[in-house]
């Protein structure tokens, strides 16, 4: 046994992360921690790798009784990491970044020979003299699973790996935990997509509000076997309305481009695209490649360049503010809840005026009516089932799910013509996810036009009628997405636009 | 029209090493305490509770070295007590910056009520027979007292450490991801702390450069917000050393520069001649730093935020 834990308990001022959790996981073997955000995932891997002390409990590693004090003492037994938000320092090298993140200290320029010998050895391509900021995501998860093979790890943990990659990124990723598994290193692998569990892991250890709720072979079992153990109810899938009318162009964007001097920002690049009334339209991509800029331009936060490059209703809004775009019944929902969609520390009555100031009742001569935004704060609680303690619960007391639940519910029932929603299950429990996606679907269904960035594929062909993937600040065309597959998706989001293209003639013929 | 004896101009050069010296190491202090992440606005304080503290004790022992190291743990000290608010306490940093200034003003003018026209034997210059003897170069090279040296010597070596040297690394990393950084396993609030008392102690030593040797006596408030001027250094240079030094050096210049052409009465308002420096350090290191990706890159990402080690 390489690795066993019994026992493990960890409390946080507000809550139990993990309460006698006891697993383990065998030489040789990819075993997946499965669980819902929130479920005590990352607390535990953050114990196995000593970011963090259990409470109670103990560890065995081959077999020892072990107090893992540190990270550095972690990589001494024989313990990498791979996180999930990267360890990387941005404004420096490959090279600085590796050297900082293993425990031996020797001299740089044989460190950098040593990069490249491990990279071609499993084929992962890095230069060392590269700056971080340069490189893909795909290529920064690189430079973490590098780092940690330097240290010759017998188990490696990876955090959510696939979050952030397209589909062949994942695919060759696959590839290479497989080559590490055959050379007798164990994988503690962490997600919570069930397709890829079935695809890799060997055994799985399902956690759910810090217990351990089952143990089970994932090529046994199916997705949505595992899926009700994560989330321990039945999950209703969204219904669509084969019944829903699509009507008239209600958005229309033409050559929207933008350009800074900032390294850090995906310049926008002739973006164009429509969305008609009673359609969902989605724009896939991983994260980086343009979405900020797009979704910011769209909320009139930075205005277009060029009046005409976005028409609500036939008429240019590129000029006008959020405030004016809002009263010709755009709503917004943003990537980010906390600070961007709603103000943490005010509550959730005084939330609802955040956006709600200019285009309900909520205010009367210049005054602002409290008494209504209670009124209102209560009904979206009740309406999108929002578990809080009631309508003066300041707005980060909520769970990510249920504040989005909020924002969400607070721009549906202003009845928008126009909604735009940027990830809006992005860490939210299934659960909530699939309300949301009801919800989203029935406004669909009244004849909004509603606009999705999102990274997550799977909610994108779930509720989209048609897509498109943002690419270095290029937008693809848009495709219905019931003729869309994940591989084209995948292709799009290379930036391979002509290839898709091709790929369709030759299907056509 | 004007003409200038050569000692004249000598003895002007000489002067500008003196008003430059102080300023560099203040902004080399700020600069490592910056590199790790930590905004301290408290420069002026410390400079002048270095300044009192050196000048006591050489009042004290008459030793100079004395003067220097109690003015590094004068400064040191002080800035312990920020480190302990923002590192521990969690402050805001701007805030608790602001504060530190404000609270070195008033200890310095306390310590130092006693001292005012106090006389001191100032630093001399170091004199090496021989070579401080050739004409116009000898003084120029080998005449300044051992302090100018000492700050060249600093700016290398703070170089190096940067940007050679393991714990330089380390250093830059906690200033641009604290989180990242106690990912891996590197102590941040530690290294941080490090960070903030050698910038305090750096503080101190510019301090006591004015008391000791720039103007051999105590006065109130005698840094005269040359802090502020070696914090705007540390920015305007982009956080490098090198350029740290040519700002010093360049502010330096244009003050006595000013300062003599204002002796020799030119028909030009003293208050614009005053603002030469400001203006002049600020246009030539806005010009050599413009561009905005090299900043972003030399910027600490995380300068100013506090750090929580709660994963």
């Amino acid at each position: 046994m390489r690795l066993e834990l019994s026992g493990i308990t960890k409390a946080f001022p507000a809550c139990i992360a993990n309460d006698h959790v006891n697993f383990n996981v065998e030489a040789g073997e990819i075993h997946a921690l499965l669980g819902e955000n929130g479920a005590g995932k990352s607390t535990l891997v953050k114990m196995i790798y000593g970011i963090m002390q259990p409470d109670e409990g103990e560890i065995l590693w081959e077999g020892q009784s072990v107090t893992i004090e540190n990270p550095g003492m972690a990589r001494k037994l024989g313990i990498g990491m791979v996180f999930q938000h990267f360890s990387l320092f941005e404004s420096m090298t490959v090279l600085e970044n590796v050297a900082l993140g293993i425990n031996e200290k020797g001299p740089l320029k044989e460190l950098a020979k040593r990069i490249v010998e491990v990279s071609d050895k499993y084929g992962l391509p890095l230069d060392p003299e590269r700056y971080i900021h340069t490189l893909s995501v795909g290529e920064r998860q690189r430079v973490e699973i590098v780092r940690c093979l330097l240290q010759d790890p017998s188990l490696i943990i990876m955090d959510e790996p696939t979050s952030v990659l397209t589909p062949q990124e994942v695919d060759k990723l696959f590839v290479t935990l497989r080559r590490l598994r055959e050379e007798g290193r164990s994988i503690l692998y962490i997600s919570h997509k069930l397709d890829e569990i079935k695809a890799l892991c060997d055994r799985a250890t399902i956690l759910r509000a810090g217990k351990v709720v089952g143990d089970c072979d994932p090529s046994k079992e199916s997705a949505r076997s595992m899926a009700q153990l994560m989330v321990g109810e039945e999950i209703k899938i969204p219904a669509r309305n084969p019944n829903a009318k699509v009507g008239e162009d209600r958005l229309v964007v033409e050559n929207l481009s933008m350009s800074t001097d900032d390294v850090f920002v995906a310049d926008l690049e002739n973006v164009s695209f429509t969305v008609k009334s009673g359609e969902i339209f989605g724009v896939a991509g991983v994260a980086g490649n343009g979405q900020n800029n797009l979704l910011s331009m769209l909320s009139g936060e930075r205005l277009s360049p060029n009046d005409e490059a976005i028409r609500m209703d036939g008429l240019s809004v590129g000029h006008l503010g959020p405030h004016k775009r809002r009263k010709l019944g755009l709503a917004f929902v943003p990537e980010e809840r906390l600070g961007h969609g709603t103000v943490p520390e005010m509550s959730l009555a005084d939330n609802t005026l955040l956006s709600g100031h200019g285009v309900s009742d909520l205010v009367q001569m210049g005054f602002l009516r409290f008494s209504k935004a209670h009124n209102l704060a209560k009904k979206i609680i009740e309406a999108f089932d929002v578990r809080t303690g009631g309508s003066k619960s300041e707005a980060k007391s909520l769970s990510g799910g249920n504040l989005q639940k909020f924002i969400i519910g607070r721009e549906l029932l202003k009845s928008p013509k126009l909604l735009i929603v940027a990830q809006p299950t992005w860490g939210v429990d299934a659960g909530a996810a699939a309300s949301i996606h009801q919800a989203l679907m029935n406004l669909r269904d009244e004849g909004c036009a509603i606009l999705v960035v999102s990274q997550d594929l799977d909610e994108l062909f779930a509720i989209t009628d048609r897509m498109a993937v943002i690419s270095h600040g290029r937008l693809s065309p848009a495709r219905p997405t019931h003729d869309t597959t994940v591989e084209q998706v995948g292709l799009l989001m290379g930036g391979l636009f002509d290839q898709v293209d091709a790929w369709d003639e030759e299907a056509q013929r | 029209m004007i003409g200038f004896e050569v000692e004249t101009i000598i003895a002007i050069l000489l002067g500008v090493a003196r008003g430059a010296t102080p300023l560099v190491f203040a902004a080399i202090g700020e600069l490592i305490t910056e590199k790790a992440g930590v905004l301290n606005l408290g420069v002026e304080g410390m400079m002048l509770v270095g300044a009192v503290g050196g000048f006591i004790a050489v009042v004290a022992t008459g030793s100079p070295t004395v003067g220097f190291i109690a003015a590094m743990l004068a400064g040191a000290l002080l800035s312990a007590l920020f480190a302990v608010l923002v590192l521990f306490l969690h402050t805001n940093q701007v805030a608790s910056g602001l504060a530190l200034t404000i609270f070195g003003v008033g200890v310095s003018a306390f310590f130092g009520l006693k001292y005012i026209g106090t006389p001191i034997k100032g630093l001399q210059a170091i004199d090496i027979p021989g070579l401080s003897d050739i004409p116009i170069v000898g003084p120029l090279l080998f005449g300044h007292d051992i302090m100018v040296y000492a700050a060249f010597v600093l700016v290398a070596v703070t170089a190096w450490f940067l940007n050679k040297s393991r714990w330089g690394m380390i250093l830059r990393a906690v200033g641009e991801s604290h989180h990242a950084a106690h990912a891996i396993g590197y102590p941040v609030v530690l290294i941080r702390f490090c960070a903030i008392l050698f910038g305090g102690a750096m503080c101190g030593l510019a301090g006591a450069y004015i008391s000791l040797i720039y103007t051999p006596m105590w006065a109130e408030n005698m840094t005269a917000g040359r802090g502020w001027i070696a914090l705007a250094l540390v920015v305007f240079a982009t956080w490098k050393p090198g350029r740290a030094l040519i700002g010093a050096y360049l502010f330096g210049g244009v003050t006595i520069l000013q300062l003599n052409v204002q002796s020799l009465g030119l028909d030009v308002s003293g208050h614009l001649m005053n603002m030469l420096p400001y203006i002049a350090t600020i246009l030539v290191l806005v010009l050599i730093s413009r561009d905005e990706t090299k900043i972003r890159l030399n910027a600490p990402a995380c300068l100013g935020k506090p750090f929580r080690a709660d994963g």
